[in-house]
């Protein structure tokens, strides 16, 4: 064995060595602060990790773009939703809304059920953001509503709440985000669209608001809300629609 | 004829440390400009399949911040679509392919952006771009850029200097390529990014707004695509498998090698 071929070797050896255990102090790293998403693992994983954890590394506390009123697009647009709405929702549209209910449940101390008029009746905010699609187009529209996290302190959080699963009335329909996207002031149950109270096809009456994430994470004619520690409980989709269709759990791109 | 310079040789090879490594050539190509160039070839196929997938999920282009069905487009690629959404006047839609295109495109852009990063830092400090890219100040008289512009027009194959070293043209595209085209698409890629345009609203403020960083997005994969034929072509007439193994092993073909 010639000098340069065992430096050689040496230096494989170390750098191998550093390699595996830079590896090793990154998953502790990335365990520690969460930055591994749901859908964290697989051929894609690597992607999805990377992506979220840079998002919450730079930006846990970013706030989504907001525009001008005059940015608000006119015609306001609303894309329709494949399956039709069903018996349950036209039963209650029928009735203007007025049974109504969003329950909050899971890993709450309180666990409620809020009316419309309720929810209404809770500090109102406001923001002209823009909701974009995973196909490509977007629009502005200016959303009112109460933030997420006024009703999960109202109810009150457990310690060892993580992540927050929300349904729709339509089967079938539901997602997952973390804490921080539950808990950031830009997370809206979404009342109210352009003034006026929030239209059928933008979700109406009640739909999550969700600006740092693709529309496909705001759920349209939300009921149920519920706090969990782990969403291997919901299964193999994980609590959301998206991953159950093969497409990111994250959706911050 | 364009003044080419000799052959550029890494610097270790330059200087041989014992008699074992001075008896082999200097390698055409760095290791690492070889590993990043197939790293970057790959993803950029896994890049553009997807892309495409997605595009025509949404075959419309619009300018300015936001665009959808109800508004005016830009223009519209006569493409049938993944989705019905979009009016393309095809009575069918082609199957969805978002959900792996759009995992598969997220990963092979951030395995690109690293590559890229290696690959420029490698190119700063190792002389690479300053002796192997950028074009001599000779190369700038109006003569000599004629003079190669019309040899590339006539098909001219390349003399056997540019089998160790890049013409004035070849220099100029790939820093285009490297220094203009690449970044920009990272960029208006990331402007379209619903959480970092939060944390960096300057991304697309900058551009005009998302859907036009969408469509510039749309014209510098096209200007990759192009730059992606002329590059094969040119190998192609330059002799591919010699070009191709330079780029594989380090190994180029030399006057006496051919001899």
């Amino acid at each position: 064995m010639s000098t340069i071929s065992r430096r050689k070797l040496i230096f494989t050896g170390l750098g191998a060595a550093a390699g595996l255990s830079g590896l090793g102090i990154a998953a502790h790293f990335a365990e520690k602060y969460r930055l591994v998403p749901p859908d964290g693992s697989g051929i894609y994983g690597l992607g999805e990790t990377l992506t979220y954890a840079s998002h919450r590394l730079l930006g846990r506390h970013a706030l989504a773009r907001e525009f001008s009123p005059n940015q608000i697009s006119k015609p306001a647009f609303a894309n329709e939703i494949a399956p039709p709405l069903g018996d349950a929702f036209k039963r209650l549209q029928a009735a203007k809304f007025a049974d109504w209910r969003l329950t909050v449940d899971g890993l709450v101390d309180r666990p409620a059920s809020f009316s419309l008029p309720q929810l209404k009746s809770f500090p109102c905010r406001s923001q002209i953001t823009e909701i974009a699609c995973e196909e490509g187009w977007s629009h502005v529209a200016e959303w009112h509503g109460v933030p997420l996290s006024h009703v999960l302190n109202l109810v009150g959080l457990r310690p060892q709440a993580r992540y927050v699963v929300y349904f729709s009335i339509q089967p079938d329909w539901k997602e997952s985000i973390d804490l921080d996207d539950a808990m950031h002031p830009q997370t809206f149950l979404t009342y109210g669209m352009n003034g006026a109270d929030l239209p059928v096809p933008s979700g109406g009456p009640l739909r999550l608001r969700l600006p740092g994430q693709l529309g496909y994470k705001s759920v349209k004619f939300l009921t149920h809300v519920t706090v969990t520690d782990d969403l291997k409980k919901f299964g193999k989709d994980r609590g959301s629609v998206s991953i159950d269709a093969g497409y990111a759990w994250y959706a911050g791109i | 004829m364009a003044t080419l310079r000799p052959a550029q040789m890494p610097v270790d090879a330059m200087t041989p440390t014992s008699g074992v490594t001075a008896a082999k050539p200097a390698p055409r190509h760095f290791a690492l400009v070889r590993i990043t160039h197939w790293i970057t070839a790959l993803c950029f196929f896994a890049l553009l399949l997807t892309g495409i997938e997605i595009l025509i999920s949404h075959p419309r282009f619009y300018w300015g911040e936001t665009g959808n069905v109800r508004t005016k487009a830009f223009f519209q690629i006569p493409i049938p679509s993944s989705r019905d959404m979009v009016q393309t006047g095809y009575k069918y839609v082609l199957p969805d392919q978002n959900g792996w295109s759009r995992y598969l495109h997220f990963e092979a852009a951030w395995i690109l952006v690293l590559t890229g990063l290696l690959y420029g830092i490698f190119g700063f400090f190792s002389g690479h771009f300053r002796r192997n890219l950028s074009p001599a100040r000779s190369d700038f008289s109006w003569r000599t850029l004629f003079a190669e512009i019309a040899g590339h027009l006539r098909f001219r194959r390349p003399g056997a200097d540019e089998a160790s070293s890049y013409n004035v043209l070849q220099r100029l595209t790939y820093l285009l390529v490297i220094f203009v085209l690449f970044p920009l698409i990272v960029w208006t890629g990331l402007a379209m990014s619903p959480a970092f345009t939060g944390a960096f609203p300057a991304t697309a403020i900058l551009l005009g707004g998302r859907q036009t960083a969408r469509t510039i997005h749309f014209f510098v994969s096209i200007a990759l695509v192009l730059f992606l034929i002329v590059h094969v072509a040119m190998i192609c007439l330059a002799g591919f498998w010699s070009r191709t193994r330079a780029m594989i092993t380090g190994r180029a073909d030399t006057p006496t090698e051919r001899t």
